[in-house]
This record gives structure tokens, C-alpha cells and sequence, in this order.
């Protein structure tokens, strides 16, 4: 416990190193700042990335060193995603709503203006009164203590709720997957207050900021995505490192014997669900401004399992691993999906990529969990020398996948 | 019986050629009446035609009818070259010919004839009179043509001619339709109210539909208002009290409706009526800008209406005011209060009946959803419960059995063989697949039940896309057999169809199969032991391996034949698999692990509680799926081992 913090990781450095350069080198290459080698739409791409790293960060703390496989961590991603877009829209809306009122005879009553707004928004699931949860949405800093507060509320309920009746395993994973789901069918209502199946939509349009080009608003949301991923980064190695760290890998090792050993096993749980849950909606909250809309379907259980899956193939309990697999599994997706990728003639039969990527992805997810269970991360034992050393078949310890061979050896 | 059935017989055949004889006979035929009163069928008028219509009506001459038919279609004209009433048939040019005594009259070009257009007022008498005719018409079908036209559309002039055709009917079946008719239209129409009141009693407990519409109307009420003091005429149904029975601006709105108080003022037209008195910027001498509020509107307004510039509004006081110095009621359209009283009498105890029968149905609806569910349930409850193999790709092993089923159908037409074919074939293939994948897959993370799911889940996603590569994203139809269609009916409210019954008889099958597999054979004996403890049962010569990759099998297989009953009710795409997947595990789940009877349990607690949700707000199943699903959520906090827990050893810890 001598050596400083950033010592003890060096990860964390050429982590925020790397992240710097990046976020340098896409702002010299784009096209508000620099030599338009980059279309602003690739820029939204790279930011909105960032987002789902940040929230595969969240996953791995949660799931690589707590060991709750959690599948419901999409569902706070997508709430704080709402939570900023109720403001976005409202804010909107409002700039509308007084324009076209400004041109009649009277100046427009608050009253007048709060008909108008809801009538915009709500039009589309024939309502045309403002809904109780949008009470907060004229203001900015109340929706944004919004986006901690409601996830992490959630979060802190429902898994005081579970951990205190000592659902673990896999039917903890189940639970957080009922969750989601009954928090996405809830929103798929017309009368939820946040419009249905509709979501919320036009939230790249940042109220205020009507005279900057999107291609800067691009740009400056990238920074702030690298910004929250760099310090979401700092916050996760430091709450790894230390004796905290230790005692959360040690539940996840073996909860029963920590629970003996005194710890309030219960507590550290409940802290790091809730704490990954914030992280995960601030990213969301930065995510969806850059995608533009947002539904119900992005809570569906399978957003969640993709994220595990994101961290398993880049590789669990290391938080970088995380990270690179985040970003390697959603750009390949989208370069995929998105038809960009060359189709591969077999002779008999032509591979048309947009069809077949998510059996590739399927399958490539099936080898990893069995021969690479450490993921790529696991390259990363191979550069630095680290082979597992002949254990006659016995297992490392009890979780093959997170337990890390130097952890082993401390 | 059969000698009276005979002499009646012979009674009709003697009877026969007199009635044509005395039709022949008589002097006054339908012609000569249409020829009687050419002017007022030329130009009929709905207040004087009655008596030649029920003059030709009663005519006895069947080509009175003929006639009546035509000219309430349009098919009745007059020959220009001599005035002659002929009856028009479309022909290639122009029209052809019958006389009014049915001889064919040739062919005439349409300029020659003048078609006779009757309105629509003495097209109906012209309908009420053939109804008569319809209801003892020879031909049984018409006769129920005739009795549905007038259940659609009653009215009081039917009544007659109902009751005089239900004597002459012989069909029991018809006869007990008009029967029913007629005391329907007697409860409504009958002048003399002790017939309506003996009517609606014989109607004491019925459930039908049309009875429910026909007395509905008897009930319904108008809002009413009054000064204080004033007495209400007509048969009063309650009296309302502002504030309780209605809000104050139903109150108004009624006052204003009665012509008893001005109308009130609306925001807008307030806006409207300032925006038209500016003068100088300023409306009464209020500047526009100040105007931003609905207070500082109501001043300036008030200003309008002191100087004269406007009309009076009653403002919120006077509102309150006006309401509180009137009363109002609701009274019935029906004037009779002996009727009423004897209506709602027989309503309430309809509505008794009809609460407890829609109590049954939902009790059969919550059955059926419970059985897909413990279908869905039944495979997993096998992997998972017994082998504590969390299977994610369960759905589309159901999918892939749906699919199955739809190939089947491909190549086999007849829908009930291609049945009995799919299901052993959907059975073999998902069995094949789950031994594959236990083989390939689960059988090296047996110790890490994490990544079972996690691995499961990517042959999830991959198989999912294989369907939609294969069949395509859009949904593929499951036929169920001719013998399958239609709902097992028990009256108008409580129904279920036959498939939710396959369905239903279908998870009894396999629980008893289940049963017997587990308690009866070797195969069981040895599945249970090698889930209790696998490296003792492996010293007794059991091969784990083998028995495992067998459970596997096994419970995919039964996913299989699920998949097929549940395609058959929904359509069968890709993604079926998914809306069945999380239901299934909070099934096996709540119900406790390991034992089929609380997956049997859990999914009754399922089934029941989300139609029980659905009953309380039956437009919105999405939210009674969330509510089912926090439900479960705290119900775990109780039980956090499920409905059946199991206990000691077998409980695995």
C-alpha cells in the first residue's frame, strides 16, 4: 500500500493516454475542426461507442469483479437516456410553441404555452395533458439530477429487494432481466407519460444551440463522451484497487465465506448495483442526444445480454478488456449491419453479411466462452508472460473467466 | 302422434288445391286493386298509402307479393304507349316485360317506360308489409331471413304479423325464435304495459345479448335541470347532486344545454373577444403586454363587460351560484314507472348471473394462458430445473418445433395427418438439436452455470437469424385442422376454443407423461440420480454423460410439440421464441426448482394473476404483463425458492 494509486494501475495511464489520442486525433480528421477526413456521421458513431464503453465499464465492475451477472443494466442506460430526452424535448418543443404563439394578438399566458407543448409532444398518443413525470422537464439541472437519481433509485430498491432475500446466480440474472422487461412493456403504453412506442425523438437537436451545425455539436459531444468514459475509467480502477476492490472479488470468489469472514456482503452488493446503474445512465444520458431517438425497444432483455456479451468477448475483470470489447463488437456490428462490409462469394452460395453477422457473432460468442474464457484480455496475459502454469486440470479458482492469473499469484 | 301427423297430412293435401281454387276465385286480384288506385301509386304518399298496401297485402293473390317486391326494389313501371303497370326485369336492352299477372309482356327499350320511385318512408311500409308474407313463407329459410331482419331492425308495426305467423310455424326451432322475438318486441312496443311488464319478467335470468339491447333502451335517462322548487315531470331515475353525482361543469353545461343560464365563457373566445377590442395597444385600458396572464385577462374582460362592449359571461362565482340554485335529475325515456322498476328488477338480476358467468370464463381463460405457459414452462422445467442448466436458446427450440410444424404442412395438405406427423418429427428434430447442443456445448460448463447462459444465448441469436434467413422475417401461418376451429360454446358469455382446449388437454399429457417418466422408470430413477449426485450414481454404473445428454434431449424435444400448439394459435416467426422465454424461466422459477408440480403451480399462479390484472383494465394486457412481473419480482422476496420448495438433500445445498 505504499506505491501511489496510478502506480499500482498502469493501465489507468496509457488507458486515458490512448483515449486522449484518440479523441485528438478524430477531432483533427473531422469535419467541423480539422481536415473532414471523417463524416459526421462516423462521428456520432465513435461517440455514441464511447457511451457503450462507459457502459460496459459499468458491466464489467458489476459482473467481472462483483460477479452479478446482471442483465438489466440496459434498462438504466435507456432511463437515463429519458430522462435527458424529456428535457431535450420539452425544451424544444417550448421554443416552438412560443414562436408560433408570438405571431397572435395576445402575448401568450404560461398556461397557453404548457397546452401548446403538451399538444406537440403528446399528440401522437392522443393525449394533450403534460403527464406527472414531466414536472421537472423545463429545467435543465433538475432533469439532469433526474438522470442520477431515478436509475440509481431504482437500482438501490430493487436490488435491496434482491440481495436482501439472497437472489444469486443465475436466477439473480433472470430477475434483472424481468426487470427490464416489465420496465419495457410499461413504457410500450400510450398512457406511461412518455409516449408509447413513439419514444422520444429529434433529441440531436440541442434546444439553444440552434445556430451551431450538427457536424460541431458532433465533435463536442464526442469530447464529452471521452471525457465521462476517461473518468468513469479513473473511478472504476479506484474503486477496484483498494481494499474495497479486494473484497468485492472475494464475493464473487466465494460470497458465503466472506459473509463469515464478517463483511456485510449484502452492502457491498447493493453499492456497486447502484453504482454501475449511475454510471450506466450517464452514459445513456450522453448516448441517446447523439442517436436522436429513443423507444421502449431499447430496454428489450436482449440490449442488456449484449452488453455481458461485450464484455465477455473483450474479457471480464479487467477494465480495459471491457472496453476494447465494447468498442470492437459494436463497430464491427454496425459495420456489418450496416451493409458496408463486402459480401463473400462462396461459389454455391453468396454470404451476404447483413444476414449472417449475428450467426457469426453468435457463434464466435459461443468459442470464446468455451476455449477463451478470458476473452482478448487474455492476449493481453500472453504479451505480458503470463501463461497458466500446469494445474493437472484443476481450475484457477472458481470463476475461470474473471479471476486473473497475476491476481492469483499476489 | 304419428296417426295426428298423418290426418294432418292429408288435411294440407286436401286443403291444398282449395286455397288455390278459392285465390283464383276471388274477384278482387292484385291487379285490379293496382288498378284501382293507379293515382296513389303513381304518386304515393307516405300518409295515404297504408290501406292500398295492406289492401294488396291482404289481397291473398301471391302475385300481391310480386308486386310489393318490385316496387319497394325500383322494379315497377308504367308502359308509356299505354299507361299498362308492368314489372321491369333488367335485360341487354332496356328492360323486359311481366304483366302485374305475371304473363310475360316482351321487351321495351328504357325510354318507353317510366319507373315508379317510391321514397324511402313508403319503401319501409312496403317492407313491414312483406315481412308478413316472409314469416310464413313456404321456404324455412326465409322465414329465418325474415326473423333476422327484424331482430336488427325492430319496430312496432312487426309485432302484429309476428304474432300471427307463430302459430301456423311448424319448425320448433324458428318457433322458438319467433316466440322469443315476440316477447322482445312486446317488452318494447306492446301498447298495454301489463304485456311489456309479464314480458320483461319471462325474461328473468336470461344472458342473451339481444335481451341486454332490448331492455338497455327502456333504461336510458336523460340529464335534466330545474329551478329550486320546480316539479320535474316524467319518470324520474335519480336526482343528481352537484359536486357528488356530477361536477359542476356538467351541471352548467346541462343548465346552459336547457336554455336556463347564458353559456359560459371559454378561454379561447375570452382571447378571441380581448383580441378584437384593441384600441391603442391596450384592451380597457390594460397594456397588451401585461395581458400575459389569465387573471390580468379576466380583468380587462370584466372592463369589457362593464363598458357594454361585450355580452355578460358568467364568471366562476355566478357558476357556482346558478348550480347551486337549481336541481337536477335524470329521467328515464320510458314514461311508465311500473315498466322501469320491472326492467331494472330483471337487469339487476342479469347482472348478478352475468358476473358470476364472466367469472367462469375468465377462469377458463386463465386456464388456457396457464397451460401455454406451463407448456412454454415444461422443457425448461426439465434443463433447468433438473439440470440446472440455464437454457437461453429454449425459445427457439420452440420456434424451431413452430417451424417445424409450418415445413410439415409444405408437403402434407390435409392439415389433421400433417399434424399427426409434426409432432413425433418436431420432437425428433428440437430433441436432436438439444443433444447436439448438449454434446457441443453445455457438457464443458457444467461448472459455470454463468456462461451456460451466455453461450446459450449466442445459439439463441444465431438460430434466430438462421429462421430469418430461412424463412424470411415475415409471419408464417400454422393451419390448424377444420376439427380444431371454432370455440366449445356454453352461452353468449362464456366460450372457449377448441385449440386453447388441445391445448389445455395437451399439458395434462405431458405432465402425466412427465410424471411417469420420472417415477416410473429407469430412465427416471437414474435421471434423479445423477442430478442428486453424479459422481455417486456413476459408481453405481450409471453413465452421467449419457443420462444428461438424454435430460437434454428430452426437454428440448417437449419444447418442440410445444412450439407446434403454440403456433397454431399465434403466427410463427423468428422472434416467437422470445416472448415465451422470460415467462418460461419466471415460471419455473416462482413455482420452485426442481419439481413439476411447482412449475404446474407456477404457472397457474401465472396465468390466473395476469387475466385477474387484465379484468381490472382489459384494454391494457401490456400493463397487466408488468404488473405480473413486479408481482413476481416481491413474491420472490417471500419465497425466494419458489411455491414448492424442495427440502434437504435434494434441495442441491
Amino acid at each position: 500500500m505504499t506505491r501511489t494509486f496510478l502506480a499500482r494501475n498502469p493501465s489507468v495511464l496509457w488507458f486515458l493516454l490512448l483515449l486522449s489520442l484518440f479523441t485528438l486525433g478524430v477531432t483533427l480528421l473531422s469535419e467541423a475542426y480539422g481536415l473532414a477526413l471523417i463524416s459526421t456521421s462516423f462521428i456520432k458513431t465513435l461517440g455514441k461507442t464511447l457511451c457503450l464503453c462507459l457502459a460496459a465499464l459499468a458491466m464489467d465492475l458489476i459482473w467481472g469483479y462483483a460477479g452479478i451477472l446482471s442483465l438489466g443494466h440496459m434498462a438504466f442506460f435507456a432511463l437515463g437516456g429519458y430522462m435527458i430526452g424529456m428535457w431535450l424535448m420539452y425544451a424544444r418543443t417550448e421554443a416552438i410553441v412560443i414562436t408560433a404563439l408570438s405571431n397572435e394578438a395576445l402575448p401568450a399566458t404560461a398556461q397557453e404555452i404548457q397546452n401548446g407543448i403538451a399538444a406537440q409532444i403528446f399528440g401522437v398518443v392522443g393525449a394533450s395533458e403534460l403527464p406527472g413525470v414531466w414536472v421537472f422537464a423545463h429545467s435543465l439541472p433538475l432533469q439532469l439530477l433526474l438522470v442520477v437519481l431515478v436509475p440509481g433509485l431504482l437500482a438501490l430498491i430493487f436490488g435491496w429487494l434482491a440481495f436482501r432475500s439472497r437472489v444469486t446466480g443465475v436466477y439473480l440474472s433472470i430477475l434483472t432481466q424481468a426487470m427490464t422487461l416489465a420496465l419495457a412493456l410499461y413504457l410500450f403504453q400510450n398512457d406511461s407519460g412518455l409516449r408509447g412506442n413513439n419514444g422520444l425523438s429529434g433529441l440531436q437537436n440541442i434546444p439553444g444551440l440552434d445556430a451551431v451545425s450538427q457536424d460541431r455539436i458532433s465533435v463536442w459531444f464526442l469530447w464529452a463522451s471521452a471525457a465521462a468514459l476517461g473518468l468513469g475509467y479513473l473511478l472504476v480502477a479506484w474503486v477496484v484497487s483498494g481494499k474495497f476492490g479486494s473484497v468485492i472479488r472475494a464475493i464473487r470468489d466465494d460470497e458465503a465465506r466472506v459473509r463469515f469472514l464478517g463483511y456485510s456482503v449484502e452492502g457491498y452488493k447493493l453499492f456497486v448495483f447502484t453504482l454501475t446503474a449511475i454510471i450506466a445512465a450517464i452514459a445513456g444520458a450522453l448516448y441517446y442526444p447523439q442517436a436522436g431517438i429513443i423507444n421502449p425497444a431499447e430496454l428489450a432483455p436482449i440490449a442488456s445480454i449484449y452488453l455481458a456479451v461485450w464484455v465477455a468477448i473483450g474479457g471480464r475483470g479487467r477494465l480495459y478488456g471491457a472496453v476494447i470489447g465494447a468498442a470492437l463488437v459494436s463497430l464491427l456490428s454496425s459495420w456489418f449491419t450496416g451493409g458496408r462490409a463486402p459480401s463473400l462469394n462462396l461459389g454455391f452460395y453468396t454470404v451476404n453479411w447483413v444476414d449472417w453477422w449475428l450467426i457469426l457473432l453468435g457463434l464466435t460468442f459461443v468459442c470464446v466462452t468455451l476455449f477463451a474464457p478470458k476473452g482478448i484480455g487474455g492476449l493481453f496475459d500472453l504479451w505480458q508472460g503470463l501463461r497458466h502454469p500446469d494445474r493437472k486440470g484443476a481450475a484457477l479458482g472458481p470463476d475461470d473467466g474473471a479471476l486473473l492469473e497475476k491476481e492469483a499469484k499476489e | 302422434m304419428r296417426a295426428a301427423l298423418v290426418a294432418l297430412l292429408c288435411l294440407l293435401l286436401l286443403l291444398m288445391p282449395v286455397a288455390s281454387h278459392a285465390q283464383t276465385a276471388s274477384p278482387v286480384t292484385a291487379a285490379a286493386i293496382v288498378e284501382d288506385n293507379r293515382a296513389q301509386i303513381e304518386k304515393p304518399s307516405r300518409q295515404t298509402i297504408g290501406p292500398v298496401i295492406a289492401a294488396l297485402a291482404a289481397s291473398g293473390d301471391p302475385q300481391a307479393v310480386m308486386i310489393l317486391q318490385a316496387w319497394a326494389n325500383r322494379g315497377l313501371g308504367l308502359r308509356k304507349s299505354d299507361g299498362a303497370f308492368v314489372l321491369l326485369s333488367e335485360a341487354p336492352e332496356g328492360y323486359a316485360l311481366r304483366g302485374l299477372d305475371g304473363s310475360d309482356a316482351g321487351t321495351a327499350p328504357r325510354a318507353e317506360i317510366t319507373e315508379l320511385r317510391p321514397n324511402a318512408g313508403v319503401r319501409g311500409i312496403i317492407a313491414n308489409a312483406l315481412v308478413q308474407f316472409q314469416l310464413s313463407d313456404p321456404d324455412r329459410a326465409r322465414r329465418a331471413e325474415a326473423l333476422t331482419t327484424i331482430a336488427r331492425d325492430p319496430a312496432p308495426e312487426l309485432l302484429t304479423p309476428l304474432r300471427a305467423s307463430i302459430e301456423a310455424e311448424t319448425d320448433p326451432a324458428l318457433r322458438a325464435q319467433k316466440d322469443r322475438l315476440n316477447r322482445l318486441l312486446t317488452l318494447r312496443f306492446d301498447p298495454d304495459a301489463a304485456a311489456r311488464i309479464a314480458a320483461i319478467e319471462s325474461f328473468s335470468g336470461d344472458l342473451g345479448l339481444d335481451l341486454r339491447a332490448a331492455l338497455n333502451p327502456l333504461l336510458a335517462t336523460t340529464r335534466r335541470a330545474a329551478p329550486e322548487g320546480a316539479a320535474f315531470d316524467g319518470n324520474i331515475a335519480r336526482t343528481l347532486e352537484p359536486g357528488d353525482d356530477l361536477t359542476e361543469t356538467e351541471a352548467y353545461d346541462s343548465l346552459v344545454a336547457a336554455g336556463l343560464a347564458p353559456p359560459r365563457l371559454t378561454t379561447a373566445e375570452l382571447k378571441a373577444s380581448l383580441a378584437a377590442n384593441i384600441v391603442d395597444g391596450a384592451v380597457a385600458g390594460i397594456p397588451l403586454a401585461d395581458l400575459n396572464t389569465q387573471a390580468a385577462r379576466n380583468r380587462a374582460y370584466t372592463a369589457l363587460e362593464v363598458a357594454g362592449t361585450v355580452p355578460v359571461a358568467a364568471t366562476d362565482e355566478e357558476v357556482t351560484q346558478i348550480v347551486a340554485s337549481h336541481q337536477f335529475v335524470e329521467t328515464y325515456a320510458e314514461p311508465d314507472p311500473a315498466i322501469t322498476t320491472a326492467a331494472q328488477e330483471v337487469l339487476a338480476g342479469i347482472e348478478i348471473k352475468l358476473g358470476a358467468m364472466q367469472t367462469a370464463d375468465l377462469a377458463l381463460d386463465a386456464l388456457s394462458l396457464a397451460s401455454i405457459y406451463f407448456l412454454a414452462a415444461i422443457g425448461l422445467a426439465i434443463t433447468f430445473g433438473v439440470m440446472r442448466v440455464i437454457n437461453m436458446a429454449h425459445g427457439e427450440f420452440i420456434m424451431m418445433g413452430a417451424y417445424t410444424g409450418y415445413v410439415v404442412q409444405l408437403f402434407i395438405p390435409n392439415y389433421t395427418l400433417s399434424l399427426i406427423v409434426a409432432l413425433p418429427l418436431a420432437f425428433l428434430v428440437t430433441f436432436a438439436a438439444g443433444v447436439a447442443m448438449e454434446r457441443l456445448v453445455i457438457r464443458h460448463l457444467y461448472k459455470r452455470p454463468l456462461e451456460t447462459l451466455l453461450a446459450t444465448f449466442g445459439i439463441s441469436i444465431a438460430l434466430q437469424q438462421l429462421a430469418k434467413n430461412i424463412f424470411g422475417t415475415q409471419a408464417r401461418p400454422l393451419t390448424s385442422p377444420a376439427w380444431l376451429d371454432g370455440a366449445l360454446t356454453f352461452n353468449d358469455i362464456v366460450s372457449i376454443s377448441y385449440i386453447r382446449v388441445g391445448i389445455f388437454v395437451l399439458a395434462i399429457l405431458f405432465l402425466m407423461v412427465f410424471l411417469w417418466l420420472m417415477k416410473r422408470t429407469r430412465l427416471g430413477l437414474e435421471v434423479r440420480a445423477v442430478t442428486q449426485n453424479p459422481s455417486m450414481a456413476a459408481s453405481m454404473g450409471i453413465n452421467p454423460d449419457r443420462i444428461n445428454m438424454l435430460t437434454f434431449g428430452l426437454g428440448s424435444g417437449i419444447a418442440g410439440i410445444a412450439g407446434i400448439a403454440i403456433g397454431l394459435f399465434a403466427k410463427v416467426t423468428s422472434e416467437l421464441g422470445n416472448d415465451y422465454i422470460v415467462q418460461s424461466f419466471m415460471t419455473v422459477v416462482v413455482g420452485g426448482v426442481g419439481n413439476i408440480w411447482g412449475t404446474l403451480a407456477g404457472a397457474l399462479m401465472i396465468g390466473t394473476l395476469q387475466k385477474g390484472i387484465e379484468w381490472f383494465n382489459p384494454s391494457n394486457t401490456l400493463a397487466a404483463q408488468t404488473y405480473m412481473i413486479l408481482f413476481i419480482i416481491l413474491f420472490i422476496q417471500f419465497r425466494p425458492r419458489g411455491i414448492i420448495a424442495l427440502k434437504g438433500r435434494a434441495a442441491g445445498d
